[in-house]
């Protein structure tokens, strides 16, 4: 019998599984797709919030500024980017202005530390491609920047090195009460029993507590679409702007990423379908319309990609945490939109601590750190001297936007929890990135993992199961 | 390592600058290619119809690229594959990375930048949808099915009516796929009219323009493609949408000039051909730095980038052995109907014969005259009875013509005939 399963592979999944791999206990994480970080974790603004939009007294707002406290350390510990550039919430009339003063005494009841109200110079002088109509500011300082999916596989890289099971392809269908614990059925069949179910599957988190629990809550998918620029407009914004929140959340905010892009977006609209993640000609337009407010000179012939996310709204407004009242050992981590990201080290640890002091566990003598991970283009002429004579594979770029290394794909195939995919090799290393955006690289990606992982060319995939990039041979005879 | 001249890329423009430079009397260059292999994209262009201007009769892309190859080789010119450039600075060193000879340092005295274009993708276009497979620009999938012997799908759309676009049209059906439609998103379609004919009224399939792509469904797959009428503001009109159940959207939406590396030497682009404002000497802002081909601005025949490579590869020799001249610049400016010009600027002492123009349209027009004037006074004409911005525009100014303007610059533009 195992100690703990997780259900979901994203951000929650990860950050919870890494603090249980510190213990002695047998966990195993699940997921319904075929790579990790694949769900609301694979598509956000990437930012970490310093704490100050959720109501006092929230989990929300304890966890956010919990969370943001701990991004820096531990994003250097698992070898994961991470940028604290801070953020600014425009004002752009008196009422935004009111707007952003209540924003600032939440956030002094929140707890959120450098935290400060400026004015139009301050703000001008900082961030000088705003709208000059911008009439004062709230700066947050712990605000930063991540890479989702980076960190998120980097946790649970970390996970697995410490003896963590992670298995992709693996749906769960069903949940049965046992006298102590639970029998995890997944739809190929396969059983596991469990002591402990932690259940952090994203926007499918209300069908998993439903097969468990009678403390019924509603997940409602809100998606938000998104511009991706290229590096050339890189200096557009250092920091994360964002205009006065609504209703429907933050709004459209201009960032800075950590791979020196410019994103914009998102827009935010209610779905039905939990899977569907398109854009739209209205969302696209609605981006720019709204956007210029912040910026008006984006110039959007610049943009590489446009994407659409899909975040976990509940129907209880807040966050779900902990161990359901009616189905013991079974633990939610559900509702977990915005400013879910940024709590996921809070929330991870927490959940962890819980379950290690239900199951009275001990830690680990030794917990072992992930081997670092080169990144050829971040080194100096002299260090890129001495890796290629290491390893002749660092000296042939392959993908020519973003000069990633043959040998830097190879090794994120042969990592823990690595890829299989060439989005998967993109989420791991970033070739495709770029403005080429895998036009040039794709086919020579798929090659190396084709290669690397034993397989024919059509084997490979772009990302989900079944997104078959090629079908037959052509009729040349090799 | 130490050489006169370094050329950056090894596709056609890199080929025949290095070739001419070396007529010239340039004995130390190297040609420094990211490829496997020299020729560039022409490697992949297995269809014929090169090599028309340059050696009078029809060839495939490797044909051509070969020609080339076999000469570079026979004039020991030295080469380096699977290398890529990683820097250039302005005083002309070169930053280059190789599995075998690990990180070099080369120090140039000239630099020509060949390094061709690449293609538009869809996030450049933002063509909304789901992000399914079986997306991609007609170039990756002409590779695919070229070089590496796969097809990309059975059911095909294709966006763009470029030259790639169409001619890919014809390879994908002749490879047993069902090309069901090309649309355009302009009303006149971006390739060589002879492209039209050939691949795809030969084949009977549709070409629709002032027509875009709207939707792209699929959750894992390319399932189904939605295209609309546009108006004269390219905004799709509602009400004319038509759905293709197809596992396969080709893009062929337009060829970007690959400048990253001159940007960051601090090259100066010219907004409107993405590539490098040059002089009459294929010369870039920075002293000793060239460009030339699809790197410089987009071209529709490969004849062209080698004629022009040529120019700079001998331009590069005369400046090696000191023997440019300098002289006060005349710039050309864009008039009616002009997109661009190369070169941007010129210096009268430079100039042997003539000026050659290179130039594209910016819509189609009928018996209209080209002219270049100097304020009141026109220096040069001549009749074009058909231009369309597919088809790029060459003239040739006489010396004796230049030497009659006055001022600092001079106005190509479109006059008369009919819109």
């Amino acid at each position: 019998m195992l100690d703990v399963i997780v259900i979901g592979a994203g951000v929650m999944g990860a950050a919870v599984s890494r603090e249980l791999s510190k213990y002695n206990l047998k966990v195993m994480v699940l997921d319904k797709e075929n790579d990790v970080s694949n769900g609301t974790t694979k598509a956000n603004s990437a930012i970490v919030h310093a704490g100050y939009d959720a109501k006092e007294g929230t989990l929300m707002a304890k966890y956010n500024v919990l969370g943001a406290a701990m991004y820096e350390e531990l994003s250097k510990e698992i070898g994961a980017p991470y940028k604290k550039v801070g953020s600014y919430v425009l004002a752009f009339s008196e009422e935004e202005k009111k707007h952003i003063e209540t924003l600032y005494e939440r956030g002094i009841k929140n707890g959120v530390p450098e935290l400060k109200l400026i004015g139009k110079d301050e703000i001008l002088e900082k961030e000088p491609n705003i709208n000059k109509n911008v009439v004062g500011a709230l700066y947050a300082g712990t605000a930063g920047i991540t890479g989702p999916w980076e960190f998120t596989i980097k946790l649970l890289e970390n996970a697995a090195l410490n003896g963590t099971e992670v298995l992709v392809d693996a749906e769960v269908v069903n949940i049965e009460k046992l006298e102590s614990g639970y029998k995890v059925i997944l739809k190929d069949g396969r059983e596991f029993e469990t002591k402990i179910v932690i259940n952090a599957a994203g926007v499918y988190a209300d069908k998993i507590n439903d097969m468990v629990s009678k403390e019924h809550f509603d997940i409602h998918p809100r998606i938000g679409e998104y511009y991706v620029l290229d590096k050339v407009q890189g200096k557009l914004v250092n920091s994360v702007l964002f205009q006065c929140p609504t209703e429907m959340g933050k709004g459209v905010l201009v960032t800075r990423t950590v791979h020196g892009n410019i994103m914009v977006g998102p827009t935010a609209e209610d779905v039905e379908d939990r899977d569907y993640v398109g854009t739209t000609t209205h969302g696209l337009d609605d981006i720019r319309r709204q956007a210029a407010k912040t910026i008006e000179n984006i110039n959007y012939r610049d943009s590489i990609r446009n994407f659409t996310g899909i975040r976990a709204e509940s129907s209880t407004g807040d966050f779900i945490i902990g161990e359901a009242s009616d189905a013991k050992g079974f633990y939610n981590i559900a509702g977990t939109k915005s400013p879910g990201l940024s709590s996921a080290p809070a929330i991870g640890l927490d959940v962890a601590n819980m379950i290690v002091e239900k199951l009275g566990a001990t830690k680990k003598e030794v917990f072992k750190q992930n081997k670092p991970q080169i990144h050829f283009i971040e080194l100096s002429p002299e260090e890129k001297a001495e890796v290629i004579k290491k390893d002749p594979r660092y000296g042939r770029i392959i993908c020519r936007c973003e000069s990633i290394t043959e040998g830097e794909i190879v090794d994120v195939i042969h990592r823990m929890v690595g890829a299989k995919t060439v989005d998967g090799v993109k989420k791991r290393c970033r070739p495709g990135t770029g403005r080429c955006q895998g036009g040039f690289c794709g086919p020579r990606v798929q090659e190396i993992l084709a290669r690397e992982l034993g397989k024919e060319l059509n084997e490979i995939v772009l990302d989900k199961k079944g997104a078959y990039i090629l079908t037959n041979e052509t009729k040349i005879s090799k | 390592m130490r050489y006169d001249l370094v050329v950056v890329g090894g596709g056609p423009a890199g080929l025949a600058a290095a070739i001419e430079a070396k007529k010239n009397g340039i004995e130390s260059i190297l040609v420094i290619e990211r490829d496997k292999e020299l020729g560039g994209i022409l490697q992949q262009c297995i269809h014929n119809g090169f090599g028309l201007h340059e050696f009078k009769e029809q060839l495939t892309g490797p044909e051509y690229a070969g020609r080339f190859i076999e000469q570079l080789k026979e004039m020991n010119i030295e080469f380096k594959l699977d290398t890529m450039v990683l820097d250039v600075t302005p005083d002309k060193n070169v930053h280059a990375i190789n599995s075998v000879d690990g990180y070099m340092l080369i120090e140039a005295k000239a630099v020509i930048l060949a390094m061709g274009c690449r293609e538009r993708t869809r996030g450049a276009i933002g063509i909304p949808g789901e992000r399914p497979a079986g997306v991609f620009t007609a170039g990756a999938a002409q590779r695919f099915v070229n070089m590496e012997g796969y097809m990309v799908g059975k059911k095909v759309l294709i966006l763009g009516s470029g030259d790639i676009g169409l001619i890919m049209a014809r390879r994908m059906t002749l490879e047993g796929a069902e090309v069901k439609a090309v649309v355009e998103l302009m009303p006149f379609s971006g390739g060589l009219a002879r492209n039209i004919a050939q691949c795809l009224n030969d084949y009977n399939i549709p070409l629709y323009l002032s027509h875009t792509v709207i939707d792209i469904q699929g959750k894992e797959r390319v399932e189904k493609v939605v295209i609309a009428k546009v108006d004269e503001n390219r905004k799709p009109i509602p009400g004319t949408e038509k759905e293709y159940e197809v596992d396969t959207l080709l893009l062929s939406v337009g060829l970007i000039p690959e400048n990253d590396i001159s940007r960051a030497t601090g090259v100066e682009i010219d907004g409107r051909t993405s590539g490098a404002v040059v002089n009459e000497m294929m010369e870039t802002n920075i002293e000793g730095i060239f460009a030339c081909g699809n790197v410089l601005h987009v071209h529709d025949l490969v004849d062209f980038v080698s004629a022009e490579a040529r120019k700079a590869g001998k331009a590069a020799a005369k400046y090696i052995k000191g023997d440019m001249s300098t002289g006060d610049y005349v710039e050309l400016k864009n008039g009616f109907g002009i997109g661009y010009t190369v070169p941007q600027k010129f210096r009268l002492n430079n100039v042997e014969k003539g000026l050659e123009v290179f130039m594209r349209v910016r819509n189609i027009y009928k018996n209209m005259v080209l002219q270049v004037r100097d304020g009141e006074n026109v220096v040069f004409s001549i009749k074009k009875p058909h231009v369309a911005p597919g088809e790029m525009e060459k003239i040739i100014i006489p010396k004796a013509k230049l030497e009659t303007i006055k001022g600092k610059e001079i106005v190509v533009e479109l006059v008369g005939g009919d819109k």
